[in-house]
């Protein structure tokens, strides 16, 4: 077993009760509704128009970029509005946001729009990456970043590695333990897939020591396959273990510099999921339309995983699991450290929407009065990023932006543990989360002075330059005509 | 469903300030207990005092900044402030000591500067420092430890002293009280005794001063027990307490004569109640490992150079506030390497 790089916690995962079902078939909804703006960055634009029949599969809406993702339809049926609709929200601090959405009436039929399987062998690293962009394939780790642009940045040199995370480290979720479980082959395959198309020399997935049945499915999948190439690496159950930059740390034992990406110290980090989604797309010629999710929490009666189509209700999903218990208090898409809290079940299932979690009062433990910071030092003996958060939060009283800067603020990964084990309950996490933008603009101020200043100290050089030139040229006029006369 | 949104993480473990403070307290009982055993009643009675004092100048000081008065109240900080200020004072020292000392804590070492979480100095160690600059001899009329006291007083008659300022109508104080185990040692040795000829006195014990080697390791376990539950940690008591006995221990070697080793050192005094509880008080102690680790050593120098060579027989206060001055410099030069930085 890998040697934990990072501090971090050691939670209550609560996870055995979404764990002991197998994965079910979610109902199909009547309505779906396409976010256009589910994957990072820019939002893709609609293909299709109100009125128009779709297919099971067919691509709806184009990305901005070439390697961003495409957005198809999750059903057969017909386009009944383009709209702005409610979505889960993009942002920790707001409950919903309002996207424009395709909304198609399911016919029921799920007639397919015919893409064929591709042999990935048969297509260069180029064409590989393309196909998956046409796939709508994006990172179901949670950050929704088109594949195929990832894929894309790894540079070609010797010692890279494809890092594929099946270390879901955050309480309450399990659809990555349980695709692992029921669909080894799949995240082996898709894992093959993405290596090849990023060019990484190693291949490495990294489960966690609590998952057992995952970790033997896998290893039965690898001997299958004859897969001599991949490695299975196993990282203790911390919170937060499978973060990225941590579990780099962890399999590949180097640090990620502040301000860099992974690939700059060549590896790429991709989810399982998006391993078993890229497989049935190459495999199957089935796009993303479909993504497991659990359902879990004391809210709801019978918690499981289900396999649901991207668009459907959530409302949907929680009937599918028996429907809420009167214990139900809130509902959060994501787990309970970095989901987000949901105003209402009435919001489509996106791309990101690994887990609903609909908890009782006993299944959290809410923040209770805040008082002052005393300084004792819980936060910096959990951090995973190494940062004292006392002294990130005694300077936002007022803001310090130097002292920000210095202590690391950019640094942090917003996991939540400092939040977790502060005695005197301050929501550390959402104030660094609310001052990092002005810290990157106050950098970019600074920077943006910076180049005003060189501008304007050279602009004098000149000036000065020329006027002296300027002022040499009369002398030597008059010199000369002094000279003349004389 | 709850009304307001929350913003991540949900779920947050069951702790909060007052716990930790309970917790302090609680492990401050051991050596209070042994306290009482000693040296009689005396120290129930002034913790009451302190206590009713510290909460009151708590009171008063969130009143006039507007501050609800039931959560800080109830965080146990003032209460602690109070009993460490009060292990600090002779058992039978007059009420008005205490009282005036913890006033001065909480008022103006506390709250003139911000309150809990932002005082830059240990308020109890400024309400010791200020009442021994200002009444030094009050505060140096010790108790002689049970065994070697001539008489004893009881509840009524420890209250009535300590109300009063004078002892029972019989009694002379030179009957009752005696210098403490290190005032008795500098006293000795500054009178040319070799430290072997000041140690044969009955004050002393086997390791340290008779009864406070005890009442020290009951302190001791209780230090134990906050570094098991986490609620401090290891780095500012070892190296309090291992910088003052490397400095013991050296000086001890070159004049063994004059000065005495560093287990009498580590155990008299307030060695180890200043590196568990006092210098451990996370407000006013540097924030990363590195800089509690010189923060611990600077503590543990100062303390034995003003025993040795200061006016004072204990320097653990001044030391303290001595290093919490430079707190923000260790601070400042201090910071960890976070996670991907080469720096």
């Amino acid at each position: 077993m890998a040697r934990l790089a990072t501090k971090g916690l050691r939670l209550e995962a609560h996870k055995e009760r979404s764990t002991v079902q197998p994965i079910a078939t979610a109902s199909i909804a009547q309505r779906l509704v396409l976010a256009l703006n589910q994957q990072a960055g820019a939002a893709n634009t609609s293909v299709v128009n109100v009125g128009d029949s779709v297919l099971f599969g067919q691509p709806i809406a184009r990305p901005a970029n070439a390697l961003g993702a495409w957005l198809h339809s999750p059903a057969s049926g017909t386009v009944i509005a383009i709209e702005p609709r409610p979505v889960p929200p993009a942002h920790p601090d707001e409950q919903q946001s309002v996207s424009q959405c395709i909304v198609i009436d399911n016919d029921g039929r799920d007639q397919r729009f015919d893409f064929p399987a591709v042999d990935y062998q048969r297509l260069s690293p180029e064409q590989l990456r393309d196909h998956i962009a046409q796939g709508g394939i994006v990172g179901l780790g949670g950050a929704v970043f088109p594949t195929a642009r990832k894929l894309s940045s790894l540079a070609a040199r010797s010692g890279t590695s494809l890092l594929v995370n099946g270390a879901e480290c955050e309480p309450f979720i399990s659809c990555d333990d349980m695709l692992m479980r029921e669909h080894a082959a799949d995240v082996v395959l898709g894992a093959r897939i993405l290596q090849r198309a990023c060019g990484a020399e190693r291949c490495i997935i990294a489960v966690e020591d609590e998952m057992q049945t995952a970790i033997a499915a896998l290893r039965t999948a690898i001997e299958e396959n004859g897969e001599d190439q991949l490695r299975l690496v196993i990282v203790p159950t911390v919170y937060p273990a499978g973060g990225e930059r941590q579990l780099i740390n962890t399999v590949c034992g180097v640090e990620v510099p502040s301000g860099k990406l992974p690939q700059d110290v060549g590896v790429l980090c991709q989810n399982v999921g998006t391993a078993a989604a890229t497989a049935r797309w190459l495999r199957d010629g089935e796009p993303l339309i479909s993504r497991i999710v659990t359902v879990t929490g004391d809210g709801v009666r019978q918690p499981r995983n289900l396999l649901a189509r991207i668009g459907t209700p959530l409302a949907s999903l929680i009937a599918d699991c028996g429907g809420y218990s009167e214990r139900r208090h809130r509902l959060i898409m994501g787990g309970s450290m970095m989901g987000l809290e949901l105003a209402s079940d009435d919001l489509p299932l996106i791309k990101a929407g690994n887990c609903l979690l609909a908890a009782s009062r006993l299944d959290l433990t809410p923040r209770s009065l805040e008082m002052p910071c005393i300084r004792c030092g819980n936060c910096s003996e959990v951090c995973p990023a190494h940062l004292l958060p006392q002294q990130l939060h005694w300077y936002l009283q007022p803001p310090d932006h130097i002292a920000l800067d210095r202590h690391g603020l950019l640094d942090c990964i917003e996991c939540g543990c400092c939040d977790h084990v502060c005695p005197s309950q301050i929501p550390l996490t959402s104030r660094f989360r609310a001052a990092k933008p002005v810290l990157i603009e106050q950098r970019g101020d600074a920077q943006t002075r910076a180049d005003a200043a060189r501008a304007r100290f050279e602009a004098r050089t000149r000036r000065l330059a020329r006027l002296e030139a300027e002022h040499r040229e009369k002398l030597a006029a008059k010199r000369r005509q002094l000279r003349d006369k004389s | 469903m709850s009304l307001l949104p929350q913003p991540a993480p949900h779920n947050i473990a069951n702790n909060s300030v007052a716990r930790v403070m309970r917790i302090v307290l609680a492990a401050l009982l051991p050596a209070i207990a042994t306290h009482l055993l000693f040296f009689g009643p005396g120290l129930a009675v002034q913790i009451v005092l302190g206590a009713a004092s510290a909460l009151a100048a708590e009171a008063l000081a969130l009143k006039l900044q507007g501050k609800p008065l039931a959560p800080y109240l109830g965080d146990g900080s003032a209460l602690l402030t109070a009993v460490l200020l009060a292990l600090c004072l002779p058992p039978l020292a007059p009420w008005w000591l205490i009282v005036s000392g913890t006033a001065f804590a909480i008022l103006l070492a506390k709250h003139a500067f911000g309150g809990l979480g932002v005082n830059p100095f240990n308020p109890a160690m400024v309400g010791y420092a200020v009442l021994l600059v200002s009444f030094p001899v009050p505060l140096l009329q010790w108790l002689p430890p049970a065994g070697l006291q001539e008489t004893t007083l009881s509840l009524w008659q420890t209250i009535t002293t300590i109300l009063t300022g004078a002892p029972p109508v019989h009694l002379q104080w030179d009957a009752i009280t005696s210098a403490t185990p290190l005032e008795s040692l500098r006293t000795a040795v500054s009178l040319g005794q070799t430290l072997q000829e000041a140690r044969a006195e009955p004050i002393f014990g086997t390791l340290g001063g008779r009864g406070w080697e005890w009442i020290n390791l009951a302190i001791a376990i209780g230090g134990a027990a906050l570094l098991a539950l986490k609620i401090i940690r290891w780095h500012i008591p070892l190296a309090m307490l291992g910088a003052l006995a490397v400095c013991a221990g050296v000086m001890y070697a070159l004049d063994p004569g004059s000065h005495a080793g560093s287990v009498f050192h580590v155990t008299s005094g307030a060695s180890l109640l200043g590196a568990f509880f006092i210098a451990t008080d996370p407000v006013t102690a540097p924030s990363s490992e590195r800089g509690r680790l010189i923060y611990g050593v600077g503590i543990g120098v100062l303390t034995y150079v003003i025993r040795t060579w200061g006016g004072y027989p204990d320097g653990v206060a001044f030391a303290v506030l001595a290093m919490n001055l430079a707190v923000p410099l260790i601070d400042r030069y201090t910071i960890p390497r976070s996670h991907g930085r080469s720096h």
